[in-house]
Order: C-alpha cells, then sequence, then structure tokens
C-alpha cells in the first residue's frame, strides 16, 4: 500500500529532467534566459536594544527594472528576520524554507529559536549546494543571548558582525556604517544611519532603486516597516489619455455569461 | 539570441475596477520564419482565471499541461475551486523545482477571486520568482515596448470597456515595434459575471 502511493507522488526536491535537453540547446548557440535578480543594497546593524534591517526595493532582470517595490526583508521566526540578494527565487525559495524548519525546530524544542541556529541551517544548505543557489543574505535577530547579525555568502561562509552590507549596493552602504557606526546607538540613531547607508545604495548603485524597508527587531516585540521612506514617487500625470470608446478595431467578440445567479433564502429558525 | 525568443509572442495583463484584463498576440514562429497565425498564447484554466505563458512553444504547452494536471488533482481533493493566489504559488514552487534545468516560459496569471472577486495579476521570471503588483505584468520577446506603454496608459481604477481599449492599444503598439510579435491579438475582459474575448485587428506584418 505504502508503495503504491510513493510510486504516485512526486520527488521532492530539485528535478533535473530537463537539464541535458536545456544542455543541449544552449550549445546550439542560444543564450542563457536572465532570471530576476535583486541586484539590492542590504544591511543590517547592531544597536543599543537589538538590531535593525534594511532594503531597498528593487529586482531587476538585465538591465530591465522588473519590479519597483518588491520585498527584500523576509520572516524567518517571530524573533528572526533576514534580507536576501542574489537571484530572487534563490532568496525567496531559501529563507521560506528556512522559516519552515526553523517553526519545527521550535515546536520540536518548545524554545524560542535563536539566531546562531538559522545562520547553521542557511548556511549548511548553501554549502550544499556549492554556490549554485546565489543568495547572499544578512540574517539579523535577537533571542536570550541578545542581538546578533550575520552576513551568508552564497558559498556557506558567515560571518558575524555588528554591522554587515551586502548585494550590488554592499560598498556605497559600507563607507556609511565605517564612518558612523558606533556601539550602543539609540533606535532613532539606528533608523536614521540604516535609512542613510539604503539612500546611499539607491542613489549610488544602479542595481538598487525605488523605497526604502526597515525592521527593527528588539527583545520581544518586531516592527516591520515597509515603504518606511518613498524615496523615488512617480509624478503626476499632467494629461488624460483616455481613448474614445471604439478606438480598437474588433474583428469579433464573444461574451462568456458566466450566468451568476444567487438566491437567499431565508432558513426559519428551529423552535423546540 | 536567447532561448526564449526562439518562437516569439508576448503577453500581458491589467488590473482594472473589479475586473483584470488579458491580452496575447497570435503569432508563432521558428525565429524569423511564421509558422501560424492562429497561436494564443493564453490559455482559460478556471471559470474566472486565465494562463498565459510565453517564450519556448514545446515549453509552454508541456507547463500548461503539467499545472492542469497539479490544479485538477488539487481540485478533485479539495472538492473547490482553485483561486488564482493559490493556483501562482503552485507554480512557482513547480518552476523553482526546475531551478537547475528551467522551463523556457515566462508565465502571466490574471483572474478573479472566485469568494471576495477580488483582482489579482501576477507574472515570475522562468524559475519562478513571482511578482504580484497592483497595475500590470507583461511578459514576452516586446516586454520593453510592453512596460513602457503600459506605464503611459495605465491608470487606477479603470472601467471595463476603458481597461478594453488601454490593454488593446498597450500591446497592438508595443508589438508592432517588435518583429517577433503581432500577427493578431485578442483581449480577454474578466468580470464578476462575464467574460469578453475580443479579437483585435492589426497589421499583420
Amino acid at each position: 500500500m505504502d508503495l503504491d502511493n510513493a510510486r504516485d507522488l512526486p520527488r521532492a526536491g530539485f528535478n533535473f529532467d530537463n537539464c541535458k535537453r536545456n544542455a543541449t540547446l544552449l550549445n546550439g548557440g542560444f543564450k542563457p534566459p536572465t532570471t530576476t535578480k535583486t541586484g539590492t543594497t542590504i544591511v543590517g546593524i547592531i544597536y543599543k536594544d537589538g538590531v535593525i534591517l534594511g532594503a531597498d526595493t528593487r529586482a531587476t532582470e538585465g538591465p530591465i527594472v522588473s519590479d519597483k517595490n518588491c520585498a527584500k526583508i523576509h520572516y524567518l521566526a517571530k524573533n528572526i528576520y533576514c534580507c536576501g540578494a542574489g537571484t530572487a527565487a534563490d532568496t525567496e525559495m531559501t529563507t521560506d524554507l528556512i522559516s519552515s524548519q526553523l517553526e519545527l525546530h521550535r515546536l520540536q524544542t518548545d524554545r524560542e529559536v535563536r539566531v546562531v541556529a538559522a545562520n547553521t541551517m542557511l548556511k549548511q544548505m548553501l554549502f550544499r549546494y556549492q554556490g549554485h543557489i546565489s543568495a547572499a543574505l544578512v540574517l539579523g535577530g535577537v533571542d536570550k543571548t541578545g542581538p546578533h547579525i550575520y552576513s551568508i555568502h552564497p558559498h556557506g561562509s558567515s560571518d558575524k558582525l555588528p554591522y554587515a552590507t551586502m548585494g550590488s549596493g554592499s560598498l556605497a552602504a559600507m563607507t556609511v556604517f565605517e564612518s558612523r557606526w558606533r556601539p550602543d546607538l539609540s533606535e532613532e540613531e539606528g533608523k536614521k544611519l540604516v535609512r542613510d547607508a539604503i539612500a546611499s545604495g539607491v542613489f549610488n548603485d544602479l542595481g538598487s532603486g525605488s523605497n526604502i524597508d526597515l525592521c527593527v527587531i528588539r527583545k520581544g516585540s518586531v516592527e516591520y516597516l515597509r515603504n518606511y521612506e518613498l524615496a523615488n514617487k512617480k509624478g503626476e500625470r499632467q494629461l488624460d489619455y483616455r481613448f474614445k470608446t471604439g478606438t480598437s478595431t474588433v474583428l469579433h467578440t464573444n461574451i462568456k455569461d458566466l450566468l451568476v445567479t444567487e438566491r437567499v433564502q431565508a432558513v426559519p429558525m428551529e423552535i423546540s | 539570441m536567447s532561448i526564449l525568443a526562439y518562437n516569439g509572442g508576448c503577453v500581458v495583463a491589467m488590473r482594472g475596477k473589479d475586473c483584470v484584463a488579458i491580452a496575447t498576440d497570435h503569432r508563432f514562429g521558428i525565429q524569423a520564419q511564421t509558422i501560424s497565425t492562429d497561436f494564443k498564447k493564453v490559455f482559460h484554466i478556471g471559470p474566472r482565471m486565465f494562463l498565459g505563458l510565453t517564450g519556448l512553444q514545446t515549453d509552454i504547452l508541456t507547463v500548461r499541461d503539467r499545472l492542469m494536471f497539479r490544479k485538477n488533482l488539487y481540485e478533485t481533493r479539495e472538492n473547490r475551486e482553485m483561486c488564482p493566489k493559490p493556483f501562482s504559488a503552485m507554480m512557482s514552487s513547480f518552476l523553482y523545482e526546475h531551478r537547475f534545468g528551467p522551463y523556457f516560459i515566462e508565465p502571466v496569471v490574471a483572474g478573479l477571486d472566485p469568494k471576495t472577486m477580488e483582482p489579482f495579476i501576477c507574472n515570475m521570471d522562468l524559475i519562478g520568482c513571482p511578482n504580484a503588483p497592483d497595475d500590470f505584468v507583461v511578459a514576452g520577446t516586446c516586454a520593453e515596448q510592453l512596460y513602457g506603454m503600459c506605464e503611459t496608459l495605465w491608470k487606477p481604477d479603470l472601467e471595463p470597456d476603458q481597461l478594453f481599449e488601454v490593454i488593446a492599444q498597450s500591446i497592438v503598439n508595443a508589438f508592432d515595434r517588435d518583429a517577433m510579435s503581432g500577427w493578431g491579438a485578442t483581449v480577454y475582459i474578466i468580470e464578476k459575471d462575464k467574460i469578453t474575448e475580443r479579437t483585435l485587428k492589426t497589421r499583420m506584418d
């Protein structure tokens, strides 16, 4: 019985069925397609009462901006969030996978998960794939041992730092931290510093752009500030480009009526 | 040339007020040679849900069939209609399964939630990175032209009639500047009570 079920279920994990075909196609002189990347400036710092993570919101496909307001600060656990740079699908799926594993770990151990556990799980997974999963992460959280920031590289190495930056805008952001970060920043100072670091990425790096997201994690509370600052608002349209009905020539029209019938029936109450 | 541009074609979807629109061209070619002019890259996969697939023809058909298999299995098991949001999540994980040997397609989903009638649009790259904005999504060989057209013509809360004109003008003018797409177009407007399919008159060159 079990065997019969196993035969029908798709196998878990990656599927390599198309690899040989794709290699043949690409050998025939076709360029491999571009995937959505998050060029990205992502940062994290430790401040007096916890950590602050920051990210820009641009996603690109080659030179084209494919998403002007994407979220790059991913949820891992109640007390842990993670910023992702690199191939957008990889950062999204990796953080989702580890998030569910952390939740299972929390239920099994009946304790709040520690940031070091998230770091180990992420780096072990990335190392297993030898850098083919291109996710560069800034992991931040607060647990019983205090606030922690880790930066994790796609090949599976990680650093434990008081302030970290990643992505194509990492140099621009790091200059801000190198000149202005100090231990025991207040929350307001910390938010300002992270905002400035992301802004320097947004305005100096072409891979980063649009708005600024922040996430403040304190002991026992989290404040996810999505679109903390709208640095690049779209201008108001001056003219109305309204078309007259019938501008586009239609050859055939086919209307499919979905036949929505709605009937409300009063059900008499039972009286016993 | 990218393998995604081998057969040509494009799809665009837009949100309107209590409605969504999705449009496709009709060309199926092999590089510069046109094979057929009646291939619609948009499939009607639920009462109020459409799936558009651009890219390599063989993969368009394979992915369509595989997704329909998974969707039918879901609907049989759960005994309810699949909403656009879970369908997109399913497609995203399906495409990411093939992370290291992807299908050469770029999908677009457009539909209304069967319960709330909330409009939903979404597109992905070929390995399943989802993107669900509140304006419009594009895919195909003339994506750049489509971005330009949509960015100027689209505005919030368009009524179905206006939305049709906007999406029709966007796709027609975008693919007129692309040799790989065109040869006719079809626009679908999805509303709560009806679906209107209009075939457009376009340049046939």
